[in-house]
């Protein structure tokens, strides 16, 4: 299993690495991490002209903050994402989900930008950035332009990102300080670190006991990782706490469109689906109520 | 259409310069131009571990790097882990001590993973062990004497801080 030849250029800026991009008539691809690269090309699924390496950018490494946001740089590193006190304090769905990504071997090479700019249907910070409401934020050599994710994920790792463009950040919105919000991450996988076989991600605000705004993002379970609004409405002015209703948990299995393989079977993940909304959901609603 | 590209790798201490093709990977690299064979290839795309090595002060796995960015950087095999003088160092003294391994094939990942959890953590918990040799496949032993071979290799080194 050798990678077929390639041409290599390693980009010192988002300039060049654009313009190396805007040369290459969608012959080019992009290196961050490498940990689902390097095996695509070793496996000959993945047979490029050229590799951009873009791990000698040093402004597209680092997480920055505003009032409304934490930006995280497309080549930042999993095991950065996952210690930074800003992603675990500010967007602690993202830093729950990276529990979930691969192995501290990978983590230390992988990327958030590679993940998202892969956008695997399993992967978690896909699937965390969906439910956060994020914006994923691309260049090419004339511009940006900034994408809302669910517009950005288009079918199984096919993204609205054009063959010139770069993904630079993702952009996730931060918690917001005195309205009382709660997290919660599970997932179905066969080994820890594998992707997912199906994984939720839920972040809901509470006043009081009372659930005033929900998001549930689905992975595994279609060709991108999913939202279903009515399934979210149903949550607002519940407590969850004891549970998720039935009549809500019902709208779950027309939202989605599972897969069989032989991980599992479409039925399965429509039934894990259901099963790990409502853990999730009330989980959150628990921690809510604890203060936690 | 490839050219090769000069690097410079510093692997366990030694510089080693020499040109490469772009699609090789590190792990070729290290096995069949540094002559490292310590390395083993097992997947080849990023899911067995035993190809790991310390890459810039970080396990990673070499078979999901090129040989090209390894350029200026540093590399740590399994090689390093021994003492000056060749023989086995303590880690490795341990796997064999507690009968770590059957086939011996995934055991240069197990020791790069238990190398970089012990230069982090002294006295790892069970869960930690689990966690640092979780990207880490062995078919043979079940992995039960390899949690214990890195007990015992964490008691040692802590004794001989002592």
């Amino acid at each position: 299993m050798k990678p077929a030849p390639f041409n290599y250029a390693l980009a010192k800026s988002i300039d060049e690495a654009t313009s190396y991009l805007a040369d290459g008539n969608g012959e080019a691809i992009v290196l961050a991490g490498g940990q689902t690269l390097v095996p695509m090309l070793s496996m000959r699924l993945a047979r490029p002209e050229l590799v951009i390496d873009i791990n000698g950018v040093d402004e597209l490494f680092g997480i920055e903050e505003t009032d409304a946001s934490v930006i995280i740089k497309a080549c930042t590193r999993q095991v950065t994402a996952l210690n930074s006190e800003i992603v675990k304090s500010r967007v602690p769905l993202l830093h729950k989900a990276m529990h979930f990504v691969g192995h501290f071997q990978t983590r230390n090479r992988g990327t958030i930008g590679g993940s998202v700019a892969h956008s695997d249907p399993a992967a978690e910070i896909p699937l965390a950035a969906l439910a956060l409401d994020s914006e994923v934020e691309l260049r090419n050599v004339n511009g940006s332009r900034r994408v809302a994710m669910a517009d950005y994920l288009v079918g199984p790792l096919m993204t609205a990102r054009e063959p010139d463009e770069l993904l630079v950040a993702v952009h996730l919105p931060a918690i917001v300080p005195g309205v009382t919000t709660a997290t919660s991450f599970h997932e179905v996988s066969e080994r820890h670190g594998d992707f997912a076989v199906v994984a939720v991600a839920a972040q809901l605000t509470f006043d009081g006991a009372i659930c005033t705004k929900a998001a549930v993002a689905f992975g595994g379970v279609d060709h991108t990782p999913v939202r279903i609004p009515e399934f979210e409405t149903r949550l607002i002015g519940q407590t969850l706490a004891y549970g998720v209703p039935d009549a809500a948990l019902d709208l779950i299995a027309d939202g989605i469109n599972p897969g069989s393989d032989q991980h599992a079977s479409a039925n399965y993940r429509r039934r894990v689906a259901r099963t790990l909304a409502n853990r999730a959901v009330s989980e959150a609603a628990v921690d809510a109520r604890s203060g936690a | 259409m490839t050219d090769t590209i000069h690097i410079h790798v510093s692997i366990n201490g030694n510089e080693v310069t020499d040109s490469v093709i772009p699609r090789m990977t590190l792990l070729d690299f290290l096995r069949y131009k540094a002559g490292m064979t310590g390395t083993h290839a097992g997947c080849e795309h990023g899911v067995c571990g035993a190809c790991s090595v310390i890459f810039d002060g970080d396990p990673v796995r070499s078979c999901s790097l090129l040989a090209v960015q390894a350029n200026g950087k540093s590399v740590m095999t399994v090689e390093g882990l021994s003492n000056a003088d060749g023989t086995p160092g303590t880690l490795q003294e341990a796997f064999q001590d507690a009968h770590a391994m059957q086939c011996g094939y995934c055991i240069p990942g197990m020791l790069v993973s238990a190398h970089a959890l012990l230069a982090r953590n002294a006295a790892p918990s069970l869960e930690d062990i689990k966690e640092a040799i979780g990207g880490n496949i062995c078919r043979c032993t079940g992995y039960v004497q390899i949690i214990e071979a890195i007990q015992l290799a964490a008691t040692r080194l802590r004794e001989a801080l002592e």
